[in-house]
């Protein structure tokens, strides 16, 4: 069995003050840290590697977006949880856009081909990504998995892609694709308190689409409150209330991705 | 939840790290700010290294808090939630100076 140990002050310290600096000092090999029960006194040296964990991950999201560069495509990064209405955002999305720049899109889901069909008959180019390897799949997109869809895009012909990332509000924003832009649908119904518990996710986006506001008249939904806990995790996003449902708020919307699509 | 990934990553760059060696620790440090259940990223690695080259490999965690500076009074504020406001004045104009961190840092090898 691996073994692992945790400190023994917790879960949480600083370095150079609880903590013992001699467990980290590349002389000192004998660790009195830890079970090393097993292990004989044979030569055992400490190097240090401070290589980030995502850098295999980072290498291929910069090839990406050098290819993106290559071709003149801004690409926008979409997460969101399950059901706050990111495909219904983009077909409304699709049908304002097509004919006033060449946009794409990469749908990623943990399975079905569903929601890449109901983004046919737009005139966008779209393609589908499958995280699922059977049963259970990864709940976001990495660089190598958009990398491999990218393969069906015309990135030549394109201005404008969107990733549709699995719908996760955790997961998908540890992970850069190569994007330019980060941006995440949030439905009134899901409450004011999820930017405070995923603020992972609020943190890394340029711009929240607050969707489905058409409902606030039969919700307790306090969105001053909403809006107050983004700011506090996120005071730079761009907020757009929008109802992909009534078309309200899309024209900003639309706005904001063209000017992604033409900043440089 | 994406610790299995996490864990895959941490042994690539272990065995790119080691070549013929063997490794007998491995120390990553992780900032507040992601989203890593260090027991769920421990059981994670026991399960990927068991019956491995790597088994028995220790996986030692090092947490780094998220740290914010903030940047109209100059006071530096450690979070214990992630809300970005000055302890001091509550200003939004923060600065986060640590808390992201996500690196394998070191490893400890013996020769074969």
């Amino acid at each position: 069995m691996g073994r692992f140990h945790r400190h023994p002050d917790g879960t949480s310290h600083e370095h150079g003050s609880d903590h013992n600096p001699e467990d980290h000092n590349p002389e000192n090999q004998d660790h009195e840290v830890g079970d090393h029960s097993g292990y004989t006194a044979t030569s055992t040296s400490r190097i240090a590697v401070l290589e980030d964990i995502f850098s295999e991950n980072d290498r291929v999201a910069e090839e990406n977006r050098r290819d993106f560069t290559t071709h003149g495509v801004r690409t926008v990064n979409l997460m969101s949880s399950p059901g706050a209405g990111k495909t219904t955002l983009l077909t409304r999305t699709l049908a304002v856009l097509a004919g006033r720049t060449r946009i794409g899109v990469l749908e990623g889901d943990i399975a079905t081909s569903i929601d890449a069909d109901r983004l046919e008959g737009f005139g966008a180019a779209v393609a589908l990504v499958n995280t699922s390897k059977g049963f259970g799949g990864e709940c976001h997109l990495d660089a190598v998995m958009v990398r491999s869809g990218l393969q069906r895009l015309p990135l030549a012909d394109l201005d404008l892609l969107i990733i549709e990332n699995v719908g996760n509000l955790v997961c998908p924003a540890e992970f850069s694709v190569g994007e330019h832009a980060k941006a995440m649908v949030y439905a009134v119904t899901e409450g004011e308190e999820k930017p405070l518990k995923y603020p992972v996710m609020f943190r890394a986006v340029d711009a929240v689409v607050v969707n489905k506001i058409d409902l606030l008249p039969h919700l307790d939904f306090d969105l001053a409150l909403f809006l107050r806990n983004l700011h506090d995790v996120n005071p730079r996003a761009r907020v757009i209330q929008a109802s992909a449902r009534t078309g309200a708020g899309i024209d900003e919307w639309c706005a904001w991705l063209l000017g992604q699509a033409t900043s440089t | 939840m994406h610790e299995l990934s996490l864990c895959e990553a941490i042994a690539a760059t272990v065995t790119k790290h080691a070549g013929e060696r063997s490794a007998s620790c491995v120390v990553v440090r992780i900032g507040h700010f992601r989203q890593v259940v260090p027991d769920a990223l421990s059981f994670c690695w026991t399960m990927l290294t068991d019956g491995t080259d790597l088994e028995g490999c220790e996986l030692e965690i090092e947490q780094v808090p998220a740290v914010i500076r903030c940047a109209t009074c100059g006071t530096e504020t450690t979070l214990d939630v992630p809300l970005m406001l000055c302890g001091s004045c509550e200003g939004d104009d923060v600065t986060l100076l640590s808390g992201e961190e996500f690196l394998v840092v070191s490893l400890d090898l013996s020769e074969v």
